[in-house]
């Protein structure tokens, strides 16, 4: 009798607990929207997630252009040109390199790795100013392919995922590789067709965290992109923050929304394809 | 005619590194290489379009003589400080609630993790600058509850903790990997201590926290060494304002860096970036060896 009492009463806080943490999470988010549906002069009087007047000319002018050169949707459209190229380059050579480490022996295994680890605490803020050089030196910067931002992933620049990989191609046995090398495959054919398809569920997760990442960087962009046409959203939430803030705060707010939309959509995606179930790698 | 075979055999033994070569590529062109010249170039006064003009050890006087920058190590330390052990908890009790299967875990894990996903994006700093601005959102609910209003983005000591409050929020990740650690422990450890009479906050004290410790060191690590470096939140929610409240050393960087055009100062700088986060994983690291639990002796390399 007690210890059932004692059980739902442990229910009943961690009900309260989360909750509570859930709802102070989500609201701010819910509280956005809500803004944007809303006129500037009541924008910040109301606290309550329905608007009482719903106005909708602050997503209007979300979509009209600044100066000309840039837009939402275009904005929108050139933050994928980065993100997408980006993400794909990184699951060949991040998949190539964990591959290379974790199966092979080769001269200097050892110290290639010391370095391959180095890298994780290599902070890319430390980077940025030589990396600025190199770049401008190499004419890089403002490239319409988006070079210095591609490029460094495209050779598995982001060493977090090499390890991250590496830790589960640890998890698959060695007899696969063996079975497929007696079946006749070469080392490349093994990777591809009995390597790969098991580490599916790590590689999505890969790629969504490479997305959103390169979604959200805001740096980067800001240091290599200087055309106007060219800007990714993060610069361009950014340069509408410090056109409108202060007086048109629906627009800003909209165009916020806006961005965060397609990260949401992304992960909400992503999560129907990866059950926890799915990775099935412990013995 | 031997020497040859010998030279073909060590190509044919060691051809696999064939893999590795983009990676190595990449991390000479793009990582080593810029490091170095970084080194180098913190020894000069190197301006994008003024050249060199003098080298020695001004950069590091110069960074050592400047208060702005003895105060922006600390407000980065202290931000790490601040910041990461907060987040670290609340992922932790989050992750202690839902590691179970119960009605709406689902939901509740969403909800939870959503803000991470727009984690350190220019949108959720501007959602921030929204809501904590004089009249912003923060206000207006403390008014509705008769507490004195906060003005958050101009006093240096409320900016610096409004900017520690939007990491705190996106707690997400961390709370992930915990999550998983937990689902990992073998349920018969805790059916065990159950029979023996631990009650769930005692068995989580006792034997799930030691369990997971050593993501929770990891996280710890990581979480410190990318809090040294933020940049986006406080540089689009305050631009380091107030009275250089919220200067981190990654704005005081980008200033020299971008505004100045002083390279050779910011590569110094840069190193001291490097140095200081490279210290602390050592500290870390050198700490974790000691404390953790590791169920299978698995190390690193």
């Amino acid at each position: 009798m007690k210890h059932l009492r004692r059980s739902t009463r442990m229910k009943l806080l961690r009900y309260a607990v989360l909750t509570a943490v859930s709802l102070l999470m989500i609201y701010p988010l819910l509280w956005l929207l809500a803004a944007t549906l809303r006129s500037n002069t009541e924008l910040f009087t109301e606290t309550g997630l329905i608007p009482k007047s719903p106005d909708i000319s602050g997503w209007k002018r979300a979509f009209q252009p600044y100066g000309g050169q840039i837009d939402l949707l275009h904005a929108a459209l050139n933050t994928y040109l980065i993100a997408l190229p980006k993400t794909l380059l990184t699951f060949i050579s991040v998949t190539l390199t964990a591959y290379g480490f974790s199966r092979f022996r080769f001269a200097g295994r050892r110290v290639l790795m010391l370095m391959l680890f180095s890298t994780l605490f290599l902070p890319q803020t430390v980077l940025y100013v030589p990396q600025f050089v190199l770049f401008t030196r190499l004419g890089w910067v403002d490239s319409p392919l988006y070079l210095p931002l591609i490029a460094p992933a495209a050779l598995a620049g982001d060493t977090v995922f090499v390890v991250m990989l590496m830790q589960f191609i640890r998890g698959i046995p060695k007899a696969y590789d063996e079975a497929a090398k007696l079946d006749g495959c070469n080392s490349l054919q093994t990777l591809r067709y009995v390597l790969v398809p098991q580490l599916r569920p790590a590689l999505l997760s890969i790629g969504v965290l490479q997305l959103l990442h390169t979604v959200n960087d805001y740096m980067g962009p800001l240091l290599y992109v200087k055309s106007p046409a060219r800007y990714p959203m993060s610069v361009f939430v950014k340069l509408s923050m410090d056109a409108d803030s202060g007086f048109d705060w629906n627009r800003v707010l909209a165009v916020c929304c806006a961005a965060m939309l397609p990260q949401i959509v992304i992960y909400f995606i992503a999560q129907r394809f990866t059950t926890p179930e799915a990775g099935g790698l412990k013995e | 005619m031997a020497k040859q075979r010998t030279s073909a055999g060590f190509l044919r033994k060691n051809r696999h590194i064939a893999y590795i070569l983009p990676w190595l590529a990449g991390f000479l062109v793009f990582r080593a290489a810029p490091m170095l010249y970084a080194l180098i170039c913190g020894f000069t006064d190197f301006h994008l379009f003024r050249g060199i003009s003098e080298t020695g050890l001004m950069n590091y006087r110069a960074i050592a003589a400047d208060p702005a920058v003895g105060r922006a190590v600390l407000l980065t330390v202290a931000f790490a400080a601040a910041s990461v052990p907060l987040r670290l908890a609340l992922a932790l009790l989050i992750a202690a609630l839902l590691a179970k299967r119960f009605r709406g875990v689902r939901i509740y894990r969403t909800a939870c993790y959503l803000p991470s996903i727009l984690g350190g994006s220019v949108a959720a700093a501007v959602l921030w600058k929204a809501m904590f601005r004089d009249r912003g959102l923060v206000n207006t609910v403390l008014g509705r509850l008769h507490l004195p209003a906060v003005s958050w983005l101009s006093e240096p000591h409320a900016a610096f903790w409004t900017v520690v409050l939007l990491r705190v929020w996106e707690f997400g990740s961390p709370m992930l990997l915990f999550l998983a650690a937990l689902e990992q422990i073998p349920q018969d450890l805790t059916d065990a201590a159950r029979l023996d009479g631990a009650g769930a906050v005692r068995i989580f004290f006792r034997i799930k926290l030691p369990m997971i410790s050593p993501v929770l060191f990891y996280n710890a690590m990581l979480g410190f060494c990318s809090a040294l470096q933020e940049f986006s939140a406080p540089f689009v929610i305050t631009g380091g304002g107030p009275r250089g409240g919220t200067t981190f050393l990654s704005l005081l960087l980008y200033r020299s860096a971008f505004t100045a055009n002083e390279m050779g100062y910011a590569s110094a700088l840069a190193w001291v970036l490097f140095l200081l986060s490279a210290g602390f994983s050592a500290l870390f690291l050198t700490a974790g060896g000691r404390l953790l639990y590791y169920a299978d002796e698995g190390g690193g390399t």
